[in-house]
């Protein structure tokens, strides 16, 4: 490799043998304008034509307010319920031997590939009343399909995937004699878990956590089946979205999907942030 | 070299002190919550899908499927895919050579945007080109003066389509193309080939089983996706119906077989990719290791 002779200050593109970066990069990028950049501008551009008046009477309307809220919390306690089992069934994977342990760590990205209005169909037969497990919830007094409730299940399942993948691959690469130290050392087994394991997975968890999150904050098709759709109570944001559409409504449409972007977006960042946090407290 | 009397201190794997894993019962207990979970969450919704659609039998199972509309269904779901999956594919080879091979700047900033349509919501991703190409969107006068048809139609499908699986095919390559460097190409390159032949004979042989494993995930995507298509098709029985869909339409109607029926095709559709994604991490694990998961 020869190197430049005097180094310029500035330069776009380090210098090298291999050919075709202006045609790969010219066309990813006219590509990526064309699909992503274009049609995203095109509503953020619609929202900001709206002026403010507008834009605040849609948000602060009571039921876009409502179905945000029911989006966002059904999904911050499916991703919260999938962190707890998520873990868990990422440490029996990685820590445990059993017959068929490879079937089972392939059925855990079934979410993945299972098309999700099969999965809402699917989940709703199950939790109706007369369904399998709503037949055993309902003499217990618990209404799953057609609540917030079934909507927590739905995203349970969409999301179960994304912590398991994203911790158990931090799990694997745990050096056992650490543990074996602290066990020499004299710190019981759940000194070990609490104070040794758990701090080097924590910022594993919390991005587990956060892709879940997301996930759960836009998924439509697994839960529209099982939610009930009742305005107010069980009506998801991407849902009213729908809804405004149908009713040639463009400016609500726009101005929910808006703050959505809105909110995820500044979702990511906060747990950036933590996660950067998280690193440095437990380097 | 480690002294092998030094060595037999150390505990054997398989029978690690109480205090360095869990002890039996914690484990089975473990493993029982741990089963519970797995087999509510996702072995009784697989199950529950062919029950549903073997319920009233087999010829009840084979009349659904042979229903006109939804015979167009899957045929309009095969051709979506058909032509999404590989406009993905040419993308993701093209960003990841230019990612992976070179350095230049702003390099991390257009990885970062690849990765942009899975933080989008399906129903978002959609709306987008209705607000482009609609009746009142910015090009809709324009589009109809030209007689050009996209939303409520197949192109639009397509658009909606390629949107939600843009990112499958890049984001398995990029990491594994940077793993692999360039010294290969560089030697094929010094050798007399000329960059497409290099591309050809070289760099691709090198990431086959890492694109297959991105293009498998894309297509279970492509095939199954409901919340953006939901928003672009106009839902026109028979013509602008893809699978997911029709399953919605003929659930709406309690026409539970039909709509179990077509599931049962999605999810075995599913089953096939977990087979072959896992026969994939088997036998080639150590090329498409670097992007385990989703």
């Amino acid at each position: 490799m020869t190197t430049a002779p005097a180094q310029a200050g500035w330069r776009f593109k380090q210098p090298s043998v291999i050919p075709g970066f202006g045609l790969t990069l010219g066309f990813s990028l006219a590509y990526l304008t064309l699909i992503i950049l274009i049609p995203l501008s095109g509503l953020l551009w619609r929202s900001a034509a709206l002026g403010w008046p507008e834009f605040w009477a849609i948000a602060t309307d009571r039921r876009t307010i409502n179905a945000l809220r029911i989006s966002f919390g059904t999904a911050f306690l499916a991703a919260a319920v999938n962190v707890v089992f998520g873990t868990l069934v990422a440490w029996v994977l990685v820590r445990y031997r059993f017959p068929g342990r490879r079937i089972v760590d392939a059925m855990v990205d079934l979410p993945f590939a299972l098309p999700t209005a099969v999965a809402g169909i699917a989940l709703t037969t199950l939790y109706a009343p007369n369904g399998w497990i709503g037949k055993l919830l309902m003499p217990l007094g618990i209404k799953v399909a057609y609540t917030p409730l079934g909507i927590v299940i739905a995203l349970v399942f969409i999301g179960l995937p994304f912590v398991v993948r994203t911790v158990q691959p931090i799990m694997e690469e745990i050096d056992r004699e650490v543990e074996e130290a602290a066990a020499t050392l004299g710190a019981n087994r759940l000194q070990i878990i609490t104070r040794v394991l758990f701090p080097g997975l924590a910022p594993a968890i919390v991005t587990g956590f956060a892709l879940a999150f997301a996930r759960g904050v836009g998924e439509y098709g697994s839960v529209i089946f099982i939610a009930g759709n009742l305005p107010y109570k069980s009506e998801i944001a991407p849902l009213l979205i729908v809804i405004r559409l149908e009713e040639y409504n463009y400016p609500a449409a726009t101005a929910i999907a808006a703050i959505m972007l809105a909110l995820s977006f500044i979702m990511l960042l906060v747990v950036n942030l933590v996660q950067t946090w998280s690193r440095k407290r437990y380097a | 070299m480690p002294d092998p009397e030094i060595k037999s201190y150390e505990p054997h794997h398989g029978s690690r002190s109480a205090a360095v894993t869990e002890s039996r019962p914690a484990r089975v207990a473990l493993m029982a919550v741990a089963f519970a979970f797995l087999g509510i969450f996702l072995v009784l919704p697989l199950i529950i899908v062919f029950n549903e659609a073997f319920a009233k039998g087999i010829d009840a199972y084979t009349e659904a499927l042979g229903n006109p509309d939804t015979r167009s269904a899957i045929r309009l779901t095969l051709l979506v895919a058909a032509i999404s999956v590989p406009l993905n594919i040419v993308f993701g080879i093209s960003a990841a050579w230019a990612i992976a091979k070179f350095e230049f700047k702003g390099k991390a900033f257009l990885t970062t945007l690849i990765d942009l349509p899975f933080s989008v919501s399906p129903v978002i991703s959609g709306l987008v080109y209705v607000l482009l190409f609609g009746a009142q969107g910015l090009l809709g006068s324009w589009l109809k003066a030209h007689g050009i048809v996209i939303l409520f139609a197949v192109p639009g499908i397509v658009l909606a389509t390629v949107f939600v699986t843009f990112p499958f095919v890049a984001r398995e390559l990029i990491p594994l193309m940077q793993e692999q460097g360039n010294g290969d190409e560089e030697a094929a390159l010094s050798l007399g080939a000329n960059g497409w032949q290099t591309f050809w004979y070289v760099t691709l042989p090198n990431v086959k089983w890492g694109l297959l494993y991105g293009v498998l995930l894309c297509n279970a995507r492509a095939m199954g996706e409901f919340g953006a298509v939901s928003v672009v098709s106009g839902h026109i029985r028979g013509l602008t119906n893809t699978m997911p869909l029709h399953v919605e339409i003929l659930y709406n109607e309690y026409n539970a077989v039909g709509a179990f029926a077509v599931a049962s095709l999605l999810a075995g559709l599913a089953l096939v990719t977990l087979v072959l994604k896992t026969l994939l991490e088997m036998r080639y694990g150590a090329e498409i290791a670097a992007t385990r998961g989703h």
